[in-house]
């Protein structure tokens, strides 16, 4: 069975994060790392893949063929990996961004196409969807659970009241949840192994899309204004020398909470 | 000038309107002259009255879909609509799980661009959106530059819902096409996992544990603490993605957004993803021991302490009372 997992790298989520003046897009300039929301589907893509014969190829849009992220998911244990890197995609949007990932992912030929539920930096929440329906496929978002049994995958979906048992034949785009799985981490083994694994770096014009369908020309959409947002006022701080539940019984009594 | 036709994809829960659905359309019946809500389930029908009482003049009836994961049936009858030649200028979407599959499909269909996270929108000839980045810390209007439905996936409480006196909606059927392949993934069991109290979006009072329980089992304190504040127990990413706790509970950027009168933040640090969430808070207690932790700058109240010392005392004495 092959597996596709989208992973993205992402500016480190620690460091100050920042819009770039004048084009309003996201400063992705620095070093990027593997976001931790993708570590959840490396680690149930390979916990799936893992008989004689199957693998794990990862797709991943990043600039400048950045590829420190992907080694990451490599030394999980990934076998390969397919890297968009255009100067064309700056500024893409959400669909441009599914379009470039549809594209590549066609090229794998997968059974199962897993995404985490959002990225941590862009959080649009929407690409699982829009890749599935760029692919034509059928889609179970929000996975806390997964298992694949023979051409079936059957999911549990978390939903508002608690969750649904759904299943889709293969090939499919599910979305996990974190906690659907626990990733591991890469071993000493593991690392010096995806120093020499390959990873394929493709174009725009590769995958076969046109500049103007991706970036910010394709994105149709533009950031008018940016603004600092009035920090809340911060309040009264108490050192709990063991009388800090005390002090917090008084508050909820001003408040009328009891 | 008000924007003519907004268009409200409205989820309906078994006692009605979802409350998102409600913000969703008193704010488009604030900016458009016609709003219409697209619903679906097995009797539509017997919400029009509901949906007319928020400001929907008519409902387009998707129908029951079934097993189907809504996303696909729903996006394929508002998409079947607008190529039928009847065109919102913008359609508000509900963040929620299936607000989600339904804008993503959709936006893929019509080849549409979507912008998500939206907090804000104000109607200035065309309209704008509002969204926060980087923690709440940075607001940013953005605007669609095509032609065409704009596409807005809106986070729960970014409006107020108000009943707007309308009667009931017109409703008009629209049923879904056949979706093919991509219609294939199916509901077999639905589990409903007991809740008692109110629930996380809607509770007066928010109860949320973080990494500084320590523990998986100590998060009973919290959601012993929420039982006697009759408010519900929330969580950080950090114990959702240990699994700890279900994502239901999460609270952040990746999670709910809440707004409750009361925040009670027991052993979170506040890292942006959370306080992004929870803010918007009317009044914020923080218990941590670190008091260097980013949730103290935005507390009404900070307990520098110990979550193990601090909160058994507090439920004590709350019993006590």
């Amino acid at each position: 069975m092959n597996v596709v997992v989208c992973v993205k790298q992402i500016p480190d989520p620690a460091a100050p994060s920042a819009l770039d003046p004048t084009t309003h897009n996201l400063d992705r300039t620095g070093k990027l790392i593997l976001d931790d929301s993708d570590a959840y589907g490396v680690e149930m893509g390979l916990q799936l893949a893992s008989g004689e014969g199957d693998e794990v190829i990862l797709v991943s849009m990043a600039p400048g063929g950045e590829t420190s992220g992907l080694r990451t998911a490599l030394a999980m244990g990934a076998a390969r990996a397919i890297l968009i890197s255009d100067d064309s995609l700056a500024g893409s949007d959400a669909l441009g961004t599914a379009k470039v990932l549809a594209a590549a992912i066609k090229r794998a030929e997968p059974d199962l196409v897993l995404t985490a539920t959002e990225s941590t930096d862009g959080y649009t929440g929407t690409i699982p969807a829009q890749i599935a329906e760029l692919l034509g496929l059928p889609s179970i978002t929000f996975a806390k659970k997964i298992a694949i049994d023979g051409s079936t995958v059957r999911v549990e979906r978390q939903t508002e009241a608690g969750y649904d048992e759904v299943e889709s034949p293969l090939p499919a785009v599910v979305s996990v949840t974190a906690g659907v799985v626990e990733p591991r981490y890469p071993s000493f083994k593991g690392i010096m192994a995806a120093k020499s694994k390959p990873v394929d770096v493709v174009t725009v014009a590769d995958i076969g899309l046109e500049a103007g369908q991706v970036g910010a020309t394709g994105a149709r959409q533009e950031i008018t204004d940016v603004s600092k947002v009035e920090a809340r006022a911060g309040g009264e701080i108490v050192v709990d020398d063991g009388n800090g539940a005390a002090r917090i019984v008084t508050f909820l009594e001003e408040l009328k909470v009891i | 000038m008000p924007v003519d036709t907004v268009w409200v994809v409205a989820e309906i829960t078994e006692s009605g309107p979802s409350s998102i659905t409600q913000e969703l359309l008193s704010k488009a019946r604030s900016i458009a002259t016609n709003v219409a809500a697209i619903a679906w389930g097995p009797d539509t029908a017997s919400h029009a009255a509901a949906l007319g009482e928020y400001g929907a003049t008519k409902v387009y009836d998707v129908g029951a879909v079934g097993e189907t994961l809504p996303g696909v049936p729903v996006a394929g009858a508002i998409a079947a609509l607008i190529e039928g030649g009847d065109t919102p200028d913008a359609l508000l979407v509900p963040a929620s799980y299936d607000g989600r599959d339904v804008a993503g499909r959709l936006s893929a269909k019509l080849d549409r661009p979507v912008l998500t996270n939206v907090v804000g929108l104000s109607e200035n000839g065309g309209l704008s959106s509002e969204h926060t980045l980087f923690g709440g810390t940075v607001a940013a209007t953005a605007h669609f530059t095509g032609e065409g439905p704009q596409i807005f996936v809106v986070r729960a409480k970014s409006f107020t819902a108000e009943p707007g006196g309308g009667g009931a909606a017109e409703v008009v059927s629209a049923p879904a096409p056949a979706a093919g392949a991509t219609g294939t993934a199916k509901v077999t069991a639905r589990h409903v996992e007991e809740r008692t109290g109110p629930k996380l979006d809607e509770a007066a009072v928010i109860v949320s544990g973080g990494r500084g329980l320590g523990s998986a089992d100590k998060y009973e304190m919290i959601e012993e603490l929420a039982r006697l504040l009759h408010g519900a127990a929330g969580a950080s990413r950090a114990i959702v993605d240990a699994g700890w706790v279900p994502y239901a509970r999460q609270v952040g950027q990746t999670g709910k957004t809440v707004k409750p009168n009361l925040y009670v933040a027991c052993g979170i640090s506040g890292a942006t993803q959370h306080l992004v969430g929870m803010k918007g808070s009317k009044n914020i207690v923080a218990i941590n021991k670190d008091q260097d932790a980013p949730i103290f700058s935005v507390a009404d109240l900070g307990i520098v302490g110990n979550v193990h010392d601090v909160l058994p005392a507090l439920i004590e004495a709350l019993k006590n009372r």
